[in-house]
């Protein structure tokens, strides 16, 4: 870690000004920053931390969906009976998450915001155009076990990490922000997070200094809803996949720098096509490396048995 | 001349009169861990604020350090010094002994450009803060001539060699034996490199008494070795290296030897007048300490129809550090296990340029058992047999190895009492019949046998005014419960209760004990004091009767009785404290001590268990899941039915990690470990471990030492992975003999079977 400043946000505006200074980033839960920080993979002169906004609550939106605050934490957002009860799914990816230490301390603006866990861009001694542009990727043709087979680019075959922006994903939201002018906006979660191209340093398309201010879901699409996730160990284990769904919207996680919207699964199923094949269609556009085939068979069952519980869920059948 | 028969007369552990010996007590240093105040090496108080050393390890696996900058960070707020190679203050070269009976000789830091494997600390910086001197500490610009390096171990089997001094083991003719065999199987398993990932990273404390006494706290299993070691780097008298390490946030051999956080700590103290503090990172544990290293095994097992073994062999490749000795002996356990005429074991080792391989809790046994313990499932399968009845029908009436008879050996005890309490007899021999709900659910057992050893130790133990009893040892507790075995012992020996009892430990001044490993630690430490306590005995008893203020004055010491804390001839009594108060206010010390009985080798001493496991395995994913495991052990005497349970179900859970879990690959290209934090190297968590339990047997052990106890401490990682293993196949018939057990492996094999 290096030496930085640090001051505590009156508000979300004076936070976003606030930002405008070199090197500024904001902080709530900490709970991957201040590891990047340790590690010298980030080292941001200023901390503006926005945990204390009063930015975390969970309120029904007219249309029938939820507005989440950023600042609210997994936890909450995870035990919130509303939630439970419209977004049951959202709730099962938060707690498929991280372990309870961290889903207290872990807000939803940050999980959204939080980087690879991919080994090589944890060990500063390996290259890695993500946290040193130009320097290659060391996962390429390493140990890429867990890589990207979706979106990935010879500069950068990382995946996200967040369970909860799948379900997110899966659901349709949408992040609010603040920008740096103090202008709001509305971006899809499916459009927050970039493919890496050449660029896998800017991984969001949030400009400098851009808070994230509440998360929207929409209205529960008819049809059941569930999240499985596949992983080395039954918690406190980032996945080697996972399925979200929610009617007939389908998002991927591990599998792609971003929670990865299943396009070509979902036109298949509008089309008649059964699960297997609504899958198998989008996978036809996977490019694994290796080392990650698996995960191409092992997202084509998960998502037929997830597929499977949410029907099942729809039908009053419960989770299996 | 020592002999077991010396040990057959009784003693009060044996006797066990408070009922103290056998009792779940709970841990003598318990609060103090639970409230955050047992003072681990780093957060000793030294006598003036401490500095804070960072050290910066090697980013290429073999070569040279061509060019180092430290300008950056001696500029840098708060740092105090900034070493490399080539301003370290100079040491002895590696292995010096000054004085030739110390156990351990020196141990330089930063001695050369050298850099031997990746992670190897090369710089070093000490701040004010451990903030400043972190910061600094990224400031440290290193230029490197790499050199090639050689980590491939799968792909050097063909450079292996015969570990020095060492041959195989053959008995009869194995090649002929297995040939003429009518059941045969011939199957290969690989294990993966393993950290230790003990909850405390390695760190030390230090700082010097004036310019020749060095006091360094640190956290080792060993203590003399270290304070060896350390003297002969000082280049100062072994006496004059004040050792202690007096709490330990886990060892499990990683902490068998020091590193060089305790040289740099105790030299730049000695360059700064000033207490010295450097903890490793946990990103710096995985390189800079020792792994357990990657194992390559063949096993190969004939039998007749009826099951009864005719010929076993057990061959392992491992790998070492290039300059280093260590060999992972995964076959040595087979020597023991089973009848067969025809045997042949051993082991083959490559040197590469990874980091150093060492002991990792159960060496031997914790990867030797993932091979033979499945391949015996297999081959019952085979035969048609159920796998607890062909261990049965194997079972030796003598060390199958050496023919020596068993000083103990409740093996089939321990297979059957567990297939009992398990309810093994609902295992469905064909695979893949049962399921609950999205699982397929199997059941899978295992036998496990671990070496017992006795060495030599020494013990002091005091009375004082209070009637106190006080033990000191310089032996070491990682967290296994050596506290509270000796306070136990204590207790007994002197009829005291508990709280009358002191416990000093970890301290190179305090009578020398071999401290932890090898599940010797509780036998010989445990021996040692009970010696010190009977001659405490004695001193007291002498003390009483020839005292004339003594009810007991005259009397015969031999009859003196110690029980809640009155010593007594039949119905003349006084409480210890009053004879000590008044016959010996200063208090009374003395000294016992234990020594290997020199017919000791003429048994085979094992400790012994039979693990049972039932997984559920996802048909989908190919996750698996442990849903109760059952171990039952036959050890010697328990001294501590808590603290000995927890040692084994510890075990049992390394075991599942080993087989479902952990593994540390290796990125040829760099030379390095690819899982660095305790995020990315899977070890099982709660949510991992269902239903667990561990039963010990009654047995005592009188070949074993004056106590007839055993130790614990490897015996549950012994098997424990192969029953989870075995569990799998029972679950979903496929076997992955390529450790861990990962979905992705699972998956494969269940994609090829259809499923």
């Amino acid at each position: 870690m290096r030496p930085f400043t640090y001051e505590r946000a009156a508000s979300a505006a004076a936070a976003v000004e606030a930002a405008q200074a070199p090197g500024a980033r904001f902080i709530a839960g900490g709970t991957n920053l201040l590891d990047l920080m340790k590690l010298d993979i980030e080292a941001p002169a200023h901390l503006i931390d926005v945990g204390r906004l009063p930015m975390a609550g969970i309120e029904a939106t007219d249309e029938g969906g939820l507005r989440i605050g950023a600042m609210a934490t997994n936890t909450a957002v995870a035990s919130d009976p509303l939630v439970r009860a419209r977004f049951p799914m959202l709730s099962e990816a938060i707690v498929a998450g991280g372990s309870p230490q961290l889903r207290n301390k872990a807000r939803v603006g940050g999980n959204l915001l939080q980087r690879t866990r991919c080994a090589y861009f944890y060990d500063p001694t390996k290259p890695c155009n993500k946290r040193q542009p130009g320097s290659g990727c060391g996962a390429l043709e390493g140990l890429n076990r867990n890589a990207a087979i979706f979106g990935a680019s010879p500069s950068c075959v990382a995946t996200h990490p967040s369970d909860m922006a799948v379900a997110l994903t899966a659901l349709d939201a949408r992040v609010e922000t603040l920008t740096a002018g103090g202008g709001a906006r509305s971006i899809p979660v499916a459009d927050l997070h970039r493919a890496p191209g050449d660029t896998p340093h800017l991984e969001t398309a949030l400009d400098d200094g851009e808070l994230i201010t509440a998360v929207v879901v929409p209205p529960a699409p008819t049809g059941g809803q569930a999240y499985r996730k596949v992983r080395d160990r039954a918690s406190y284990a980032g996945g080697l996949a996972s399925v979200a769904v929610a009617g007939g919207r389908l998002a991927l996680g591990m599998v792609a720098l971003k929670p990865w919207r299943a396009t070509a699964a979902e036109a298949a199923l509008v089309d008649g096509a059964d699960p297997a094949e609504a899958i198998g269609r989008e996978l036809a556009g996977a490019s694994p490396l290796g080392r990650n085939d698996f995960k191409v068979p092992l997202v084509a069952r998960l998502a037929v048995a997830t597929m499977a519980e949410a029907r099942a869920a729809a039908n009053g059948g419960g989770q299996g | 001349m020592s002999s077991v028969s010396d040990w057959e007369a009784p003693n009060p552990v044996k006797d066990n009169r408070g009922g103290l010996i056998g009792k779940g007590v709970d841990r003598y240093e318990g609060p103090l861990k639970v409230t955050g105040t047992a003072p681990y090496a780093y957060e000793v108080q030294p006598p003036s604020p401490p500095a804070y050393g960072v050290m910066v390890g090697a980013a290429i696996a073999r070569g040279r350090i061509t060019a180092v900058d430290i300008a950056a960070a001696e500029a840098s707020p708060g740092v105090l010094l900034a070493w490399t190679h080539m301003n370290a203050p100079a040491q002895p070269p590696r292995g010096t002994k000054g004085h030739p009976r110390s156990t351990q000789g020196s141990k330089p830091a930063l001695e050369s450009d050298r850099v031997a494997y990746f992670g190897q600390p090369v710089a070093f910086v000490v701040a004010d803060t451990l903030e400043n001197a972190v910061a600094a500490s990224h400031l440290i610009r290193l230029s490197y001539a790499a050199e090639g390096h050689d980590v491939a171990f799968h792909e050097r089997l063909d450079a292996a060699g015969q570990p020095p001094g060492e041959q195989d083991v053959e008995i009869g003719d194995f090649d002929a034996g297995f040939a003429a065999s009518e059941v045969r199987l011939d199957e290969t398993w690989t294990t993966p490199l393993q950290n230790h990932c003990q909850m405390e990273p390695c760190a030390s404390l230090a700082w010097w008494e004036g310019p020749d006494r060095c006091v360094a706290h640190t956290s080792v299993q060993m203590v003399k070795p270290a304070q060896h070691g350390l003297a002969e780097t000082l280049g100062i008298g072994r006496d004059d290296v004040h050792l202690l390490t007096r709490y330990i946030g886990g060892g499990f051999g990683g902490k068998g030897q020091t590193y060089d956080d305790l040289t740099l700590a105790a030299l730049a103290a000695r360059a700064l007048g000033r207490p010295v503090k450097v903890a490793f990172t946990r990103q710096q544990m995985m390189h800079g300490t020792i792994h357990r290293p990657a194992t390559v095994q063949r096993v190969r097992l004939g039998a007749g129809r009826d099951g009864r073994l005719n010929a076993m062999s057990m061959m392992t490749w491992t790998h070492c550090h290039r300059d280093g000795a260590f060999t992972e002996h995964a076959s040595n356990f087979a020597r023991s296990l089973y009848a067969a005429p025809n045997r042949l074991t051993g082991h083959r080792l490559v040197k590469l340029d990874l980091p150093h391989a060492g002991a990792m809790r159960a060496p031997g046994e914790a990867s030797g058992t993932l091979s033979l313990e499945c391949a015996m499932d297999e081959l019952a399968e085979q035969l048609g047999l159920d796998p607890v009845e062909l261990r049965i029908r194997n079972e030796p009436e003598v060390d199958p190895e050496n023919g020596r008879p068993f000083s103990q050996r409740q093996l089939v005890r321990c297979l059957r009492e567990g297939a009992q309490l398990f309810g093994w007899d609902r295992r469905l021999p064909t695979p893949g019949q049962v399921r609950d709900g999205r699982w397929l659910v199997g059941l899978g057992m295992a036998a496990a046998i671990r070496g017992n050893f006795l060495l030599p130790a020494k013990c002091s133990f005091s009375v004082d005014a209070d009637g106190v009893i006080t033990v000191r040892q310089g032996m070491t507790d990682i967290g296994t419960g050596t506290y509270t075995v000796l306070a136990q012992i204590a207790a007994e020996t002197l009829g005291v209760p508990l709280g009358q009892v002191k416990v000093e430990i970890g301290d190179s001044e305090l009578p020398p004990a071999p401290g932890s490993g090898g599940q010797f630690g509780a036998a010989t430490a445990g021996s040692a004091a009970l010696m010190a306590g009977m001659n405490l005995r004695r001193a007291i008893a002498d003390l009483a009767t020839g005292d004339p203020g003594s009810p007991l004055h005259a009397g015969d010491p031999g009859d003196v009785t110690f029980q809640d804390g009155v010593v007594a001839i039949e119905n003349r009594s006084e409480t210890l404290s009053d004879l000590i108060r008044r016959a010996a206010p200063e208090g009374l010390t003395v000294e016992g001590e234990i020594r290997p009985a020199q017919d000791a080798q003429k048994w085979s001493q094992q400790t012994y268990g039979a693990h049972y496991c039932e997984v559920g395995v996802d048909p989908v994913t190919g996750e698996v899941r442990v849903r109760r495991m059952l171990g039952v052990f036959a050890a010697g005497r328990i001294i501590n039915a808590k603290t000995a349970r927890s040692q084994l179900t510890g075990g049992m859970i390394w075991g599942v990690g080993s087989a479902l879990h952990e593994g540390n690959p290796v990125d040829p290209r760099y030379g390095s470990l690819v899982n660095q934090d305790l995020a990315q190297y899977v070890l099982p968590v709660q949510a991992d471990i269902g239903e667990l339990d561990a039963i010990m047997l009654d047995e005592v052990d009188d070949k074993a030492n004056p106590m007839g106890i055993k130790g614990v401490g490897e015996l549950g990682n012994s098997g424990a992975g192969a029953a989870v293993a075995n569990a799998v196949y029972n679950a979903c018939g496929v076997r992955v003999r390529d450790y861990p057990i990962t979905p992705d492996r699972l998956l494969a094999g269940l994609i090829a079977k259809g499923m």
